[in-house]
């Protein structure tokens, strides 16, 4: 009895951590849609008049170097950093999702084949496709997402493979397949849809992935670079100016630390979840 | 057992070609000469392009690079002829391992303990710290960390040199940015792991007996919940490895992170190709090691392929 008590006080706790992690999460995506767009400011726009200026009411973060608000570049970096986390997550997980799915499901030969190259890849750093890509495809949004898809699909593709295994054993699988039910059919309207929490979970942790990819690759020099400005190039260039302006570094750093540690926590309590209800 | 070593060996094999391989090509791709600047005329391009044998067909150049990679030769670099990469990865390295190995260390002793301090202790208070601290930790990417610590505590506060590898406290900082991630997750694995081991019925059994905890916890617990971290040293080992390039770049250390960095910069061709090849082959080949040293090891992968 009273440990039930205290698994469910828990719980309790639990869900408030993440009601408060969700909450910041739905501020800093409403910040970074409307700041840019509704904003009185442009994130490019230069104005010699107001150069370096230290936080105030019209400047909440100051000005930086050519006038430009702080605030506005800042939020308009973390639109472009949930662009790409977001954008690089979605086609990952699907690539993830088909090969897993094709490996469990089919099994033998083919599983073995798809998750031996699966192996292959995975075992090579990816951080180093990634900057090569960009080099090859010159720095931008696109070669970006397309670096982080080389190999970010393979945990995806792990997770579905695993699920599949385990549910193409079950009764109600059987019994779609006596009923003469086609395999696709099978895959896609009762063997994925069970798999759906693993997936989300998944996905949860892909997106803050994604997200410090492109961050720390910005902050390189080899991601993102003027005058499409994420919150990695925002730190690159406040890093050396941080001890006249410290302001310009700590801004877009902190408010990137937060939506990672967002992202962590809200795929931690999905995680969490998963577990329980299974 | 054999089948699955073997198995694995060929696979490393075949990641370490593939990486050669893709590489090779993917740098020959990058647009623009590494000998194009301001001043330096077309003739003068090509005939250094032509000495280095860039203008020979791709199927050669790969062919011969491959043929003096497997002698151990990654060539000439561009920028600084005169030096080959062999000498610039042999300058470089000691300070990015020193470095890594540090942080890989630091992080297997912090995360355990913790992970067994989380495990052991009843007080919810506890938990809780190191469960959010742990959060943080494995949320805040590593570059932000050490840019935070060198504004605090080498710019402020002066306790720590901001720049270079070359005593006792100037690993303090670097090391501690480093290793937050990879501590933050073996907290996680053996704070769990241990979890479920306590609940097993051999602990039960073991406190019946009348064993105190810490006992239980380091002579039978600890070692079965060790496995997960024991696999996990080969994926710590690759972001410790990246995760150095900025931190190499923060600290104004000439590891091998700053060399790439650098050669990406200069468009030194050579150079960017032989560290990724190099830093991918340690990394694959730790990746290796710590899987068949895991699968050896750990008696539950050793009966699974038994029974095959």
């Amino acid at each position: 009895m009273r440990k039930e008590n205290r698994i469910s006080s828990k719980k309790r706790k639990g869900y408030r951590d993440e009601k408060a992690a969700l909450i910041i999460l739905l501020i800093w995506i409403f910040l970074a849609v409307c700041v840019p767009l509704f904003g009185p400011y442009s994130p490019t726009e230069q104005n010699a008049e107001i150069r370096n200026q230290p936080m105030s009411l019209i400047h909440f973060f100051g000005t930086d170097e050519f006038g430009r608000d702080n605030f506005t570049r800042v939020w308009y970096g973390a639109g472009i950093s949930l662009v790409i986390g977001v954008g690089s997550s979605l086609i990952n997980g699907m690539i993830g999702i088909l090969y897993g799915a094709v490996a469990g499901y089919r099994g033998k030969r083919i599983d073995m084949i798809l998750m031996r190259a699966a192996d292959v890849i995975a075992a090579i750093p990816s951080i180093l496709y990634v900057i090569l890509i960009t080099l090859v495809m010159g720095p931008g949004i696109k070669s970006m997402i397309f670096g982080i898809c080389i190999a970010g699909w393979i945990d995806m593709a792990r997770v579905v493979r695993g699920e599949m295994i385990r549910l193409k054993e079950t009764d109600f699988a059987a019994a779609a397949k006596i009923d003469g039910i086609s395999g696709i059919r099978i895959l896609f309207r009762h063997l994925l849809p069970n798999a759906l929490g693993m997936i989300v979970v998944n996905f949860l942790f892909l997106i803050p992935q994604a997200i410090f990819t492109e961050a720390f690759l910005s902050f390189l020099g080899v991601g993102l670079s003027a005058p499409t400005a994420s919150l990695g190039t925002l730190i690159q260039e406040g890093r050396d100016r941080m001890i006249l302006y410290p302001c310009e570094l700590l801004a877009p750093l902190i408010t990137l630390c937060v939506l990672l540690v967002v992202f962590h926590i809200l795929a931690m309590a999905m995680e969490r979840r998963g577990g329980q209800t299974d | 057992m054999m089948r699955y070593t073997w198995k694995r060996i060929l696979t490393g094999i075949v990641s370490l070609f593939l990486l050669a391989t893709v590489t090779f090509f993917l740098v020959r791709l990058i647009p623009g000469s590494p000998f194009q600047r301001g001043g330096v005329s077309e003739q003068v391009v090509e005939a250094v392009e032509e000495e280095y044998g860039l203008n020979d067909p791709l199927i050669e150049q790969y062919l011969s690079y491959m043929g003096n990679l497997l002698k151990g030769d990654l060539g000439i670099s561009y920028q600084d002829p005169g030096t080959s990469v062999e000498e610039i990865i042999g300058r470089a390295a000691p300070l990015t391992v020193s470095l890594g190995l540090s942080a890989l260390i630091v992080s297997v002793i912090v995360g355990t303990g913790c992970g067994v301090f989380y495990a052991a202790s009843e007080k919810r208070a506890v938990k809780k710290v190191i469960g959010s601290l742990g959060m943080l930790a494995a949320g805040i990417p590593g570059f932000a960390a050490a840019i935070l610590l060198l504004m605090v505590f080498s710019v402020k506060l002066k306790w720590f040199p901001s720049s270079g590898l070359f005593s006792f406290s100037h690993y303090i900082l670097p090391v501690t940015a480093l290793s937050l991630y990879p501590t933050a997750v073996i907290t996680r694995m053996t704070g769990h792991a241990l979890d479920e081991e306590m609940a097993k019925d051999y602990v039960l059994f073991a406190r019946a007996k009348g064993l105190k905890k810490s006992r239980i916890i380091f002579t039978h617990a600890l070692k079965n919940a060790w496995f997960p971290v024991l696999n996990y040293i080969g994926p710590a080992s690759a972001f410790l490895l990246t995760g150095s390039f900025a931190i190499e770049s923060v600290f104004t250390i000439p590891g091998l992170g700053r060399e790439f960095v650098m050669s990406i910069a200069n468009r030194d061709y050579t150079l960017i190709l032989g560290l990724t090849v190099f830093m991918g082959t340690v990394v694959i080949l730790l990746n290796l090691l710590t899987d068949l040293l895991g699968a050896w090891l750990d008696p539950s992968v050793r009966r699974a392929y038994r029974k095959k």
